[in-house]
């Protein structure tokens, strides 16, 4: 069975398994005949509406003239601005990657008690919307704010987007370079350093790479702790001046520091190929005996399980107790539920289709425009909700007015936002499979778009499936966009829950919080199922 | 193979299907609201105060005129660069701002038309636009909340800017990232000038005051004996005394600083009607929220004081709107919330 980097924006796949010669696969992947315009036209597409955002922050930036750009930009406070959001970015993403390795191991190539259980466990957080998490922390402990307290939540909530790709990556990793190193005389702690960690670091780039994009555009952490990060400052920016020239100055800014980032990423891997010919041969590692650490060594899992899903659980059951002296207001959270699970569904349908060009021309053409369309995705993936939505409010009373403030805008906003993590799915798990299979299908004499409907999608399948699911998740607990968006009457559990805690009535916000974790958690948990059970048969 | 694919996108299109058919009709209907958009004869409202607040005021509006409404909540800010971003194609008809400041700012843009002079003159002149493109609903008043308690009321301060006193070191609770207490940081520069309001925030952060959340969390503070004395607004002790039922089972109480003090600046919720949106219906709604019905709702509920002329405020301890004195100050110029904001960060009370 496939596994899937779930939302790695894999180069080329995402498991390393040293069974082919990187150079005999450059030359297959870099086939330079002409991509097909099958996937190219649709591709572009998809491409221009990732791109769409930056359209509108132009025209804000610049409206001005280039001098006031300037001025926004040389500002000191941007420039501490900048700092500081690299900084929290950095220190999240640090965090995430020492957990999630850590998590990954313990429950993918340990004898940890229950860790099939731990597994999933670990994926949960991801139902939790950060500014849930930042209300709970808040009110445990009021004393927490500033930088500590946005990194806390982050990093409680966000460790999964390595966990996942880590622990797939460990799974399918070829064991034989750590038994080489241990045969060579190698502590397992430097054989796991110098053996298994590099093989690691596609995984870990993507990983990382979500991770920070989502530290740099989370507005709910930032917020609640009061640390100004880019999202608080432009959110403050619209606020404040009416002014929106300084916060389309400041999101076109995010927009390269992501597309920085993005490159960084795909640098980091460097020219190594990870992808496979054949699906055969790897082993799952041996599992490492912990002895007498064993019973210990479940302190891992409680700790982070008590941070990251103890703490908000424990707020939400206080509030909930505290709003059920005035009932249960189950025809509203059902309405919203309801609504919620119904946008949800579209953005994760819309996003994935056009998810599906990217990601396949990605993974199957090395050459330049593939590369540049990929990237492209990415770019709007790091602006904050609201910036996104005032784009489109822009765009589409201007060029779309019978669909403003309709579910097709709101849809598409989603589809902006999120598009990496379907591209990220498609892509890994497309380049997993054979390009062989689809060679032999084009031989006999197979139009392209039935190779790509009966092989190429097919292989990709549960990778394709896995991003949908990611997609419909994180649509779920969008707020800013989802309220400045959604057709006039609707609410969605989100938007419910902001207009409770707009008037302090944590109690009455309660259970739309509990209903939005719930329902997120079902998701959530496929996904850790995925990741924590072994492959049981399959390809 | 394309097992999972096919069913996680069957489950998907599934979920739409039966989350849009599921109930069968009415206004809670999800089928209906994907749908809902603006229809033909409905008024449009934008509303940057909170659904829970306003909900039951426009359902009394629909009940007393007919007129359907349909409403989009949000922040003021949001809203307000939302229209903007609008323009004249906005499906907004009216504007109801939590704030004066996100109505000055449309004002500027000229994307408010001008009120009637009938409608403007049921308001005291402060509290509308100096322009007349929107009106003031509701006021509240920035108080200084105490412990009674801690302090004998013949100890308290003349005006805001003696809190930097040494007598009030570590006394005093504020909410610096709420909005409330950034207008009144606003109306203090407006009033009193650049240079005083700099000196006064320097030494008030070096007098140890103590950061809360929100006003809500500063009241229970004061009225719990945690700290003497707080900056809230007026109504926040009253939602307070309902919740434990009456002003008598609390002890903290309000203090409305004497004379044109800044710490005692009216505020308001106000009303504006879109350019080129002008309509028989958008003036029924604002002379609706200008209307007894809705002013004593103001009165009642949100605990605000109302401002048209015979409809009492409920607030027993707290003198009347037209005795409160607060700063003059034209609140359309509570926009400049930017330089506030500017000079919160260089003092460093944010």
């Amino acid at each position: 069975m496939t596994e899937l980097l779930i939302g790695a924006p894999a180069r080329q796949g995402n498991v390393p398994d040293g069974s082919t010669p990187p150079g005999r696969r450059a030359v297959r992947a870099g086939r330079r005949s002409r991509p097909p315009l099958l996937l190219v036209v649709p591709a572009c597409l998809t491409a221009a509406i990732a791109l769409l955002p930056m359209l509108y922050l132009a025209v804000r930036a610049f409206e001005q003239g280039v001098d006031e750009v300037g001025d926004v930009l040389l500002r000191e406070r941007t420039a501490r601005l900048l700092v500081r959001s690299l900084l929290l970015a950095g220190a999240v993403t640090t965090a995430c990657l020492v957990i999630g390795v850590a998590l990954a191991w313990l429950t993918v190539r340990s004898d940890l008690p229950w860790r099939r259980g731990w597994a999933v466990v670990a994926t949960l957080p991801l139902a939790i919307p950060t500014y849930v998490a930042g209300f709970a922390w808040i009110s445990l402990l009021p004393g927490l704010s500033g930088f500590l307290g946005a990194f806390v939540v982050l990093t409680a909530c966000s460790y999964p987007y390595v966990l996942l790709p880590v622990a797939a990556a460990l799974r399918r990793m070829d064991p034989a370079g750590e038994e080489v190193a241990r045969s060579l005389g190698l502590s397992p702690w430097q054989a796991f350093r110098r053996a298994t960690l590099p093989q690691l670091r596609p995984a870990l780039a993507a990983g990382g790479l979500l991770v920070a994009l989502y530290a740099l555009s989370d507005f709910g952490a930032v917020s609640i702790m009061r640390f100004d990060a880019f999202t608080r400052v432009i959110y403050t920016s619209y606020r404040s001046s009416f002014d929106r020239t300084p916060a389309a100055v400041l999101g076109l800014l995010l927009v390269a520091v992501t597309l920085v980032l993005v490159w960084l990423e795909a640098r980091s891997r460097g020219r190594a190929s990870y992808s496979r010919v054949g699906r055969g041969g790897a082993r799952v590692g041996a599992t490492a005996r912990l002895g007498r650490l064993r019973l210990p060594a479940v302190i891992v899992p409680v700790a982070v399980a008590t941070l990251s899903l103890g703490v908000p659980a424990v707020a939400l059951l206080y509030w909930t107790s505290v709003g059920v002296r005035g009932g249960f207001p189950a025809v509203d959270v059902g309405g919203a539920a309801l609504t919620t699970l119904t946008f949800a569904a579209l953005g994760a349908l819309a996003t994935t289709v056009l998810a599906v060009p990217v990601g396949v021309l990605a993974a199957r053409r090395s050459g330049r425009l593939p590369q540049l369309l990929e990237r492209a995705s990415w770019a709007g993936h790091a602006l904050p909700g609201i910036v996104v939505a005032f784009a489109l409010v822009f765009l589409s009373v201007r060029y779309a007015f019978p669909f403003y403030q309709r579910t097709p805008v709101l849809v598409l906003a989603y589809a902006v936002l999120f598009l990496p993590l379907a591209v990220g799915a498609v892509h890994a798990s497309a380049a997993q499979s054979p390009p062989g299979l689809e060679e032999v299908a084009r031989s006999t004499g197979a139009r392209p778009l039935a190779v790509l409907r009966r092989v190429t999608l097919p292989l990709a399948a549960p990778g394709i499936a896995a991003g949908a699911v990611l997609v419909f998740l994180t649509c779920m607990k969008e707020l800013p966009a989802t309220l400045l968006l959604q057709p006039l009457g609707s609410a969605t559990l989100a938007t419910k829950l902001w207009t409770e805690t707009g008037v302090a009535a944590y109690s009455a916000a309660a259970p739309y919080a509990v209903v939005l974790v719930l329902l997120s958690a079902v998701p959530t948990y496929l996904l850790g199922v995925r990741t924590g059970a072994l492959d049981r048969g399959g390809p | 193979m394309a097992r999972p694919l096919v069913l996680t996108l069957r489950a998907l299109l599934a979920i739409v299907v039966l989350a849009t058919s599921a109930c069968g009709s009415g206004a809670d209907d999800p089928a209906e609201q994907l749908a809902a958009s603006a229809e033909a004869g409905e008024l449009v409202v934008y509303s940057g105060r909170n659904e829970n607040l306003v909900g039951p005021l426009l359902e009394m509006f629909t009940e007393a005129t007919g007129i359907e409404v349909a409403t989009r909540y949000g922040g003021s800010a949001e809203l307000a660069a939302q229209l903007l971003e609008e323009g004249d194609r906005t499906p907004a008809a009216v504007f109801l701002s939590q704030d004066a400041g996100a109505l000055g700012a449309l004002q500027d843009e000229g994307r408010l038309e001008p009120l009637t002079a009938g409608t403007l003159a049921k308001v005291p002149a402060q509290y509308s636009s100096a322009d007349g493109r929107w009106v003031g609903v509701s006021g509240r008043s920035r108080v200084l909340v105490y412990n009674p308690d801690l302090v004998p009321a013949a100890e308290l301060p003349q005006s805001v800017f003696d809190l930097t006193a040494p007598q009030y070191k570590g006394k005093v609770g504020y909410a610096p990232t709420n909005a409330s207490f950034q207008s009144f940081v606003t109306g203090m520069r407006v009033t009193a000038g650049e240079e005083r309001t700099r000196a006064f925030l320097e030494g008030f952060r070096d007098n140890d005051p103590k950061a809360y959340e929100g006003n809500a969390l500063i009241v229970d503070a004061v009225n719990g004996g945690v700290i003497p004395f707080g900056l809230v607004n007026h109504y926040y002790l009253y939602e307070k005394a309902s919740e434990a039922g009456g002003l008598d089972k609390l002890t903290a109480r309000n203090y409305l600083f004497p004379g044109a003090d800044p710490g005692s600046l009216v505020n308001v919720t106000g009303v504006g009607v879109l350019a080129g949106k002008q309509s028989e219906d958008a003036q029924a709604f604002v002379d609706f929220l200008l209307g007894q019905q809705a002013q004593t709702y103001f009165a009642e509920v949100t605990k605000e004081f109302p401002l048209i002329e015979g409809v009492q405020p409920d607030v027993p301890d707290l003198p009347a709107l037209a005795s409160l004195q607060g700063p003059k100050v034209d609140l359309s110029q509570l926009d400049s919330l930017e330089q506030t904001l500017a000079l919160l960060d260089e003092v460093g009370l944010t």
